[in-house]
This record gives structure tokens, sequence and C-alpha cells, in this order.
């Protein structure tokens, strides 16, 4: 078995032992260890990675191919850059953390825990996957099990939010599928065969009207996931009623899938697609960025206020990556990392504040400093990570992006940067002012006063995502190193 | 020059700041108390000693002071933008190093004995120490943007600080303040700096500053609106400074940031980091100089002049003492700012930068030493007010005398320290620009006026009868007092012309008689009209109060700047943008997906009536249907 179809594999193992398992506590452990291992995987990846590409110049490595479905020409075909490896490694991150999260879940374990890990599969395959087709398989893979585990062990009107969720993202995927098929119909273009293959296709040169069609295609139907204004209206809903894990995972890993979707297919196998639409949907991203940001410093639900943070968040990584140039690409993948590692910390420590006070509501909140001290701190770190405090990931990331976005001169680009750019000070408004009001003031209910101590799974938990985001603020350089030399190809493509 | 034990100077407080903090429940506090102040002890011991070696054994070549540069890079940005990490030893760093240490470790010390009993006292060191490491690592910024990065973190240790009180509702409000104000202020700093780096293609200090070197000589070859793009650059990095320094109209968070514990005022408020936007101007003078004739270097002037006149004015009015002292910072960084606006370059020519630096260091002696004072009397009569104070000299008879100290260093007096410095800075204005210097001497008055005013009326004035009779405060706190006030006597006799200047080649500064005797002669006018209406009880200042009316209303009102902000933020921003906006996504942005739902499904409801299971239906359906598509085929053809 070669070490990337593990990572379907192993999870597949996983689900058939849990199908076994009897009750919570096997169904955990099991989990736990899947997970873990997972973990051991994607860390070994990295140092596999590292030493195969000292040897291996191609543009993806450790690839494999085998045909699945020949009349198509479709392909069980898979491979990895520095940007999937990352992602790979974030990914299994947030799940081993969603797991610990969920070490209590009461109703139905065992099919919580198999959802769970199905998501999973599909996110793993669609980080390594070379083939449009099959990648859209996993893209899929991945969307549908949201439906059930927000719709049964959700929250509020949870039907209502499942399903919208759904539907959204399926209108999406419809989208997506014809723009995914008008690649392919126009992948013979040079006088080869018709392929799915995103090596083959990205040498081919696409037909200019083609482009310009199905670009917006393409670029809308992973955009929606990324919370692209104005498509972003599942996700404050749907967070808010998915129970904790599946928030981490949803806003911390399957929200990347947009961002990376777009930058592996839409815009390296349409790059003047790319370049004729970027002036519209960076209008639509800035607007993301700041519309966000202000709606966010609204809100009084901090599921609600956190979905709008990403939306903010994330559409500086769309915004970004329509910057399209090497450095703005650079802070998107890392910006898409650091997003997910924040918002999954968020997520876990809301759910823990949730389950001890029953309340997400932060005027009901207060003084939670003194009653719980570790939650509350690191509350307060993740909140200055995100609002991108130097020494945290975001700001490597954010740096990243304005820099890349200024190395545009004239004066369109100059104003939506600048507009992007100032996200930061309202950021740190609608931060402060949740830490101001649910940490801080005078404890406001006294049953407060008996709220239960951290966990010692809640600690592996919180602690397993802070690391990464303190590892990537304080020492950028490996890993940015790392994505830069994966851009190459991609820049070329585009000059 | 050895530079490379210099690094431990920032290392030994972070390493104490991960310690305390991460141990936080583990330490026992005394203990906690011990690490912060021997940690701090070895820096500012490393610190003093890189002085030394710098300004007198091996920092000068040629006569002329070197830059010691060690970097590495930290991050890439482009091909030729990235940002170091390292550290940049030249006479303002290495004095700065030592302003940084000698005040945080006073403020160390005296802490100790301030915070005796506070249950966060553990948390209080880490989080000085946290604030010094960030310090540390502004002033030894190689780059702008490590200079942007240790910014923020100063900030957020300024914010944690403050609100160090956080179950207090004022403390939480002063801090979230003042982020957000030096964060909004950021913004302006953030997009200076991208564009300085566009247009110079460098972040680096030295490259920038070079006199020769392409950005400065190159400045006109791109302008905006009138102006060249690095002077926009450089205004924009100018609010940056404004922000942290407190300048017009930035400075509506520092007299809330006195919520935090006296000690953080006296380090952050007063000595240290409110000094960074004047650090910040003095790191680029030469840009600021040069690029296009120093028409940033004005707009500098004239924020610093006004800043300095406005804080003055309210001074006077506010009955807080910590409020006095805030204000009276703002005034004085407004004095330096405009010392460096005023500035030339060359040898003499550049007293205003030299006079600017040290009245920096004067400053922050003896503003760090009022506060440590204000601290000792809150501390025994557990008030801010001074209505609650009065007749204390002779039940606290160092804080007395050392306070005495350092009033009359701020307002001037020889021989003490403000004396020397504030002359400098007034020969700058006088020989440069005739406005500022009699804005200046009018500023000088004042503040001898409002600082005397708080004197008497905590020292002298009315004998109060306290319910507990107030104490003079331990050893721990008297301690950094006495030694403070010895800086404070002899800082003015260091012959800082020598060792900075703009062109590190130091010149000999005379004492201006003339213009010393007039700036003394109106301090004492501040000094005596002070005693005249404070020394003894009497209703002379009631009185002089209803003379001035409605003025002295706005400005015991601070003129009304945070109703201004308020009414910005809250009935504009939150009001009239925030809250649409949240609406609109709900009900237009989701109104219209949800819309589209619903429209699906009646859709559905009514074609579903097509599929009758009558057989006529779906016959009519299809012969029309034929019918349609032959026309249309039809049509097709025949064109």
């Amino acid at each position: 078995m070669d070490i990337l179809s593990l990572f379907i594999t192993v999870p597949i193992l996983t689900i058939l032992a849990l199908v076994l398992s009897k009750g919570l506590k096997q169904a955990r452990l099991i989990s736990m260890v899947g997970s873990f291992i997972q973990l051991g995987m994607s860390i070994n990846l990295v140092f596999a990675y590292f030493s195969e590409r000292a040897i291996n110049s191609d543009i993806m490595v450790f690839v494999k191919d085998v045909v699945w479905y020949k009349q198509f020409n479709i392909h069980y075909s898979i491979g990895v850059d520095g940007i999937s490896v990352a992602l790979l490694l974030l990914t299994s991150i947030v799940v081993l953390a969603g797991v610990l999260i969920s070490w209590k879940i009461k109703d139905l374990p065992k099919e919580f825990f198999v959802s769970l890990i199905v998501l999973s599969i599909g996110v793993y395959g669609f980080f390594i996957s070379l083939d449009l087709f099959t990648m859209f398989v996993f893209f899929e893979i991945a969307v549908i099990p949201m439906y059930l585990l927000i719709g049964i062990w959700g929250s509020g009107p949870k039907e209502y939010s499942a399903m919208k969720l759904t539907l959204m993202l399926m209108g999406a995927s419809a989208v997506l599928l014809v723009g995914i098929l008008g690649i392919y119909f126009n992948s013979n273009a040079d006088g080869g065969a018709l392929t799915f293959n995103i090596l083959e296709i990205a040498q081919v040169n696409i037909p200019l009207d083609a482009q310009k069609l199905f670009f917006p295609l393409t670029f809308i139907g992973f955009a929606v996931i990324g919370a692209l204004f104005p498509f972003h209206t599942w996700s404050p809903d749907g967070h808010a009623s998915a129970p904790t894990a599946v928030s981490m995972l949803h806003a911390g890993v399957l929200m990347k899938l947009g961002g990376y979707g777009v930058f592996r297919v839409a815009m390296y196998l349409l790059p003047e697609g790319a370049l004729d639409w970027s002036w519209f949907f960076i209008i639509l991203s800035a607007i993301g960025v700041i519309y966000g940001a202000f709606a966010a410093l609204k809100q009084t639900d901090l599921k609600y206020i956190n979905a709008y943070s990403s939306v903010s968040h994330l559409g500086l990584v769309l915004f970004a990556l329509l910057m399209l140039n090497k450095t703005a690409w650079n802070g998107a993948i890392l910006q898409s990392l650091s997003h997910g590692f924040m918002t999954a910390l968020f997520f876990a420590l809301i759910g823990m504040i949730y389950e001890r006070t029953h309340t997400r509501d932060i005027t009901k909140l207060g003084g939670l400093l003194k009653v719980i001290p570790f939650i509350s701190v690191i509350y307060v770190i993740a909140g200055l990570a995100s609002l991108g405090l130097p020494g945290f990931s975001g700001f490597v990331a954010e740096m990243n992006i304005f820099v890349g976005a200024f190395q545009h001169d004239d004066i369109f680009y100059r104003i939506v940067t600048i507009i992007s750019v100032s996200a930061i000070v309202v950021t740190a408004v609608y931060i402060l002012r949740v830490v101001g009001i649910m940490l801080m003031g005078p404890v406001k209910n006294d049953s407060y006063l008996k709220l239960e101590r951290v966990t010692w799974y809640e600690k592996s938990g919180i602690l397993l995502l802070l690391i990464p985001i303190v590892g990537i603020g304080v020492a950028p350089l490996w890993l940015s190193n790392m994505i830069l030399e994966s851009l190459q190809p991609f820049i070329q493509g585009l000059l | 020059m050895n530079i490379s034990y210099i690094i431990l100077i920032p290392i030994i407080p972070l390493a104490v700041f991960l310690l305390l903090g991460i141990f936080n429940q583990k330490i026992k506090p005394a203990i906690s108390g011990y690490v912060g102040v021997f940690g701090l002890l070895a820096s500012a011991v490393l610190s003093l000693y890189a002085a030394y070696q710098y300004f007198f054994v091996d920092g000068k070549v040629d006569g002329v002071y070197q830059i010691f540069v060690d970097k590495t890079v930290w991050m890439n940005f482009t091909e030729t933008l990235h940002i170091d990490m390292g550290i940049m030893i030249d006479p303002i760093s290495v004095m700065m190093l030592v302003v940084v240490s000698v005040v945080s470790l006073m403020v160390h010390i005296y802490s100790r004995g301030y915070m005796k009993g506070d249950e966060g006292y553990t948390k209080f060191f880490a989080f000085l120490s946290l604030f010094t490491f960030s310090m540390y690592g502004l002033v030894l910024a190689t780059n702008l943007f490590q200079i942007y990065i240790f910014w923020e973190l100063v900030g957020v240790s300024s914010y944690l600080l403050i609100g160090y009180y956080y179950t207090k509702p004022s403390a939480v409000a002063a801090a979230k303040k003042a982020f957000i104000v030096t964060r909004f202020a950021d913004l302006g700093f953030l997009i200076g700096i991208l564009i300085m780096g566009y247009y110079t293609g460098t972040f680096d200090f030295e490259t920038l500053n070079n006199p020769e070197g392409s950005a400065i000589l190159n400045w006109a070859s791109t302008s905006f609106m009138g102006l060249s793009v690095i002077t926009w650059a450089l205004l924009l990095i100018f609010i940056g400074g404004a922000g942290k320094s407190a300048m017009l109209p930035f400075h509506i968070w520092l007299p809330d940031a006195m919520e935090g514990p006296t000690p953080v005022s006296a380090l952050i408020h007063a000595a240290t980091m409110v000094v960074a936007g004047i650090f910040l101007v003095a790191r680029l003078f030469p840009m600021f100089y040069f690029v296009e004739h120093g028409f940033a270097l004005n707009i500098v002037a004239y924020v610093g002049a006004i800043s300095a006149l406005f804080a003055a004015i309210i001074a006077i009015t506010q009955t807080d003492i910590k409020r006095v002292l805030a204000f009276s910072t703002m005034s004085q960084l407004g004095y330096m700012m405009m010392a460096l606006g005023v500035s030339g370059y060359d040898g003499h020519e550049g007293v205003g930068y030299m006079a600017s630096m040290f009245h920096l260091f004067t400053h922050a002696m003896f503003k760090a030493l009022l506060f440590l004072g204000a601290g000792s009397v809150i501390h025994a009569v557990h008030s801010n007010y001074l209505k609650d104070m009065g007749g204390l000299r002779k039940y606290m008879p160092i804080t007395n005398i050392t306070f005495l100290i350092a009033a009359l260093a701020i307002a001037g007096m020889p021989p003490f320290a403000g004396f020397w410095s504030k002359d400098e800075i007034l020969v700058a204005a006088f020989e440069h620009h005739k406005l500022i210097y009699y804005i200046g001497i009018f500023v000088a008055g004042l503040t001898a006026f409002y600082i005397f005013r708080i004197y008497f009326g905590i020292f002298w004035g009315k004998d109060k009868s306290y319910e507990h009779k107030p104490k003079e405060s331990p050893l721990s706190m008297t301690f950094p007092l006495l030694v403070l006030a010895a800086m404070s006597i002899v800082g003015g006799f260091i012959p800082f012309s020598e060792f900075i200047t703009v062109d590190k080649a130091g010149f000999e500064a005379h004492l201006n008689y003339p213009l010393a005797t007039i700036a003394v002669s109106v301090g004492l006018v501040g000094i005596i009209l002070a005693g005249v209406f404070y020394k003894k009880e009497n209703n002379l200042a009631d009185k002089w109060a209803n003379i001035f009316g409605p003025f002295y209303k706005w400005a015991s009102d601070k003129f009304y700047f945070d109703e201004i902000y308020l009414f910005i933020t809250k009935k504009i921003l939150f009001k009239r943008v925030s809250e649409p906006i949240a609406k609109f996504d709900r009900k237009v942005v989701d109104g219209t997906m949800v819309g589209i739902g619903n429209k699906t499904v009646q859709a559905s409801e009514k074609i579903k009536g097509m599929q009758s299971g009558k057989v006529q239906d779906y016959a009519f359906a299809f012969v029309g249907g034929t019918v349609v598509l032959a026309i249309v085929f039809i049509y097709l053809w025949t064109n």
C-alpha cells in the first residue's frame, strides 16, 4: 500500500472496527486510535515529503495512477505537493481534536463517529486526488455526512439548518459539475484524448471562450463552500445547529476545500479565465471580508460570531487567490491552515462553554475568566490569534496576503486591498467585545461559580490545536518555503 | 563590537514570561516576584554593560558611532521583501535599552510591595515580563516589519495590564479602548509599511535611512495626489506613532488607561511604551528629514506642539491625580515630537533630535517617579482624587521629597534633569520655528503650574483628618523612588549631545543663558501661582475657574473628544453600519436564498398537477409540443 492510499484505507478500517464495536467507550477509543494513527501518518508524510522533494522535482510526488472507469478515462490518480501535505496535516489534527472533544457524546455514539470519519475520508481523498472526477466524488463524500451529523446530533432548528446547508452545497456542486465537465470536454483541445487528470489538462491550451465560460462556474462551485459572499448564508445557521465536533471539522477543514479547489482546479486549469474574471470575484471577496467582520460585530450568539468571522477570514483566502501572485497565494494557503486551526479551536471552546453554561448568548455570560480560567485564557489567546496578533499564525498569513495584494499598483487593487486591510480593526473590535462581555467583568450568574473545570480530553484537544497556531506564528519559514516551492508551477501556468 | 550577548536582554524576560505564564497556578507568589525581579536585573545589567561598551569602549570608529546589526530571515515575501528578526545596535537603541531596563527594574521592585496580596500576583509579573520583552524587541528592531510585530505585542501587553483588574467594568472598557484606538492608528502604520515596502523594495532601516540610498534619493519618482508616495508612507507610519504616543486626535485612550495598576502606568503609559511613537519617528528620522524637504516632519512638529498645549490645558482641570499625570505625559510626549519636528540634520543643526532623545530619557525617569510616587500616595489613602488628599508631607516624608524632586524636574528647574533637556528643546524650537517656540514656552509655564497644583494639593493644602492614618510605604516601594529621584537629579548632567545625534558624530552643546533664563522664569511663575492657589486652603482656584467659565468646563470635559468618538463608533458604526449589515444578511441575502428554495417548492407544487394521469392531457401536451418544435425547426431551417 502506498503512503497516500493509506489515508483512505486507515479510516475505512476504523469504520469497520467501529461497526463491530459496542457502546460509547469502545467507539470513542477506536476513533481516537484511528485518528491518532492518521495524525502519525500525516506527520510522517511531512518528513517523507521533504526527503522525496530533495530527489524528485516533479510537480506532484508519491504519484499513483489506477484506471477506474476506462470509457471516460477516469482514474484513481493521487499525488501530493507541499500544499496538500500541509492541508492533510491540518485535517488529521482537527479530526483527532474533534474526536477528543466528542468524548462524552450521548446519542448514538457509534453512528456519530462513523459519520465523522466518513466525512474525513472525503476530505483526505479530496486533498490527494489528481483526477477531477475522483476529486468530485470525494467532495460529495465529504458533504453528505454533514446532513446527517447536523440533522441528527444538532441542536436548535437542526432539520432546517441541515437542509439549508446541504441544499446550498448541493446546488453549488451542480454548478461545479458543469464546470468540471466543461473542462473535461475541452481537455482534447490540443489533439489528445479527453482526460480528467489535472496535470495533463494543465498542459493543454483550453480555448479562451471555454475558459471564460467555465471559470466562473468552477469558481462559484468551489467558493460556496468557502463562504463566498453572497453564498455564505448556509454557514451561520449550519454552524449554530451543528454539534461541536462537526462545527470544528466543517469550519476547520471542510470550508478549506473551497479555496483549495479554486486554486487547484479553477485557477490552475483555467488561468486565462481567472485573469479575465478576477476583478469581479475580487469585489465579491473584498465585500465578504469587511461585511463578515461588520456582521460579526452585532451578533450575540457565539457561534454566529464565529461563523461570520469565518466569512471574513475565508473571504481573505479567496481575495488572496485572486491576486494571482506567489506572495498572496502563499498567504492564502497559510490563511487556510491558520483559519482551520483557529476556528476549530474556537468552536471547541464554544462547545465547552455551552456544555457548562447551557447558553451561547454572550449577554447572559460574564466573568468566565474567574470560574473557568483555562478555557477562558485559551479563548483570549485564540481571539488574539484571530485578530492577527504577531506570534500567531494569522499574522503571518495576513501579512503575506497584504504584501501580495500590494504588488498590484493600479487604483482598483489599491482600493480593494485597503478595504480588506481595514478589516483588521473591525476584527479587533468584535473579538475584544466578546472577551470583554463574556470573559471579563463580574460573574453574572451565581450558578456559574460551580462550573466544572476543564477535563484531560478537552485540554489535549485544545493544546493539539493551539500548538500549530503558535508554531506557525513563531517560526513560519519552513512551512512557507514548503508552500512557496509548490507554488512555482502554478505561477508559471499563469504567465 | 561583539553584540551577540545582547540577544539575551530580550530573551530573559521572555523566558520569565513563559515560566510564570505556564506555571501560573503552581508557583508561589513570593517566588514569582523574585523570578521577575532577578530576571530583569540580569537584563538591566546586560543593558548597562552594552551601553558602557558601546558609548565608551568600541562603538566609535573615527569619531562616529557605528551601527551593528545581527539578523536572520524570518519570513519571505518576494525576492526583495522579507521580514528579518534581529538586533540593531546604534545610539538610540542602546539608550532605549537603558531606559527600558532601569524603569522596568524599578517598577518590578516597586510592584513587589504595591501588588502584595493581590490574587493575580504571578500573572502580573508574567505580563510585566511579556511587556518588557516586547519593548526590548521593539527598540532593537532592524526593520519596519519587526518593529510593527513588537509594536503589536507591546500593545497587547498594555491591553492585558490595563485590564488587569478584569472584574471591574471600567478597567475592561479602558483596556478595550486602548487596544482598539491604537489598532486603528496601527492600520495607518501597516498601510504605510506596505507602501514603503512596495516603492522602496525594502523594510530595512539601514537601507531606508541611507541619505545616499535610493529610497531617499528617489522619493520624487512616484506621486499621489500631489505628494510623493514616500511622504504618504511616512505620514501613515506617523499615524501609527501618534496612536501609541497619544498624540491628538488618538490620545483618548491614555487617560482611561490609568485604570491599570499604578506601576503599569509608570512603566508603560509614562516611560516606555508611549515613547515608541517618538522612537519610531527618530528611527526613520533621515527619511522624515530628506523626503520631500521634510514635509512629513513639519506635520510631526505641528501635531506635537498642538498636543503638548492641548494636554497641558486639560491637565490643569483634572481632579484625579493619575489623570493629571496622564495628560502631563501626553503633553511631554508632544514636546518630544515637536523637538524632532524642528530638528535639522548635521552637527548642531540636529539639536532638536538630540533634545528629543534627551527629554525622552529624563522624562522616563521623572515621570516614572511621579507615577510611582502617586502610587505610593494612592496606596496610603486608597483614593485617586485630590479631594481625598492633603497635608501628606507629615506622614510620607520620602514620597514627599522624591515627588518634589520629580515635580521640579518636570517644571524645568535647574539643576534637575528636566531643565537641561527642556532647554535644548526650546533652543531647537527657537532656532527653527518661532511659533512653536512660543507654544513651547507657554506649555512650560502650564506644566509647572499643574504639577505644583497636585504637589501642593497632595502634600500641603488642607490638613485632612484621615480615617486610617496614612503611613509611608515599605522599602520595596520607597527604594525605587529614591533611585529614580537620584536619576532625576543627575540625569541632566549626561552629555547627551556627545552620544546621540543624527549624524552620530556628536557635538558640543552649550547652555543658552537667555533662553534658559526665560524658561526658568516662566516655570517659576507657574510654581508661584500654584503655591498661591493651592498651598494653603482657599477658594482662589474656584474663583478663577468661574472666570474662565465655559472654557474651564470644556477643558475639564477634555474638549469632548471622547463624546465625538463615542458618537462615531456607537451611533454611526454600530447603529448605521453594523446593525443594518447584520439585518441585511439575515433578511435580504439569506432571504433570497430561502426564497429560491421556497419558490422551487411552490413551483413544483404547481407543476405537479401536470402529472394528472389523464391520457388526454398527455396527448395534448405531446401534440402541442411537436407543433412548437416543428415551428422552431422550420424557422431555423429557413433562416
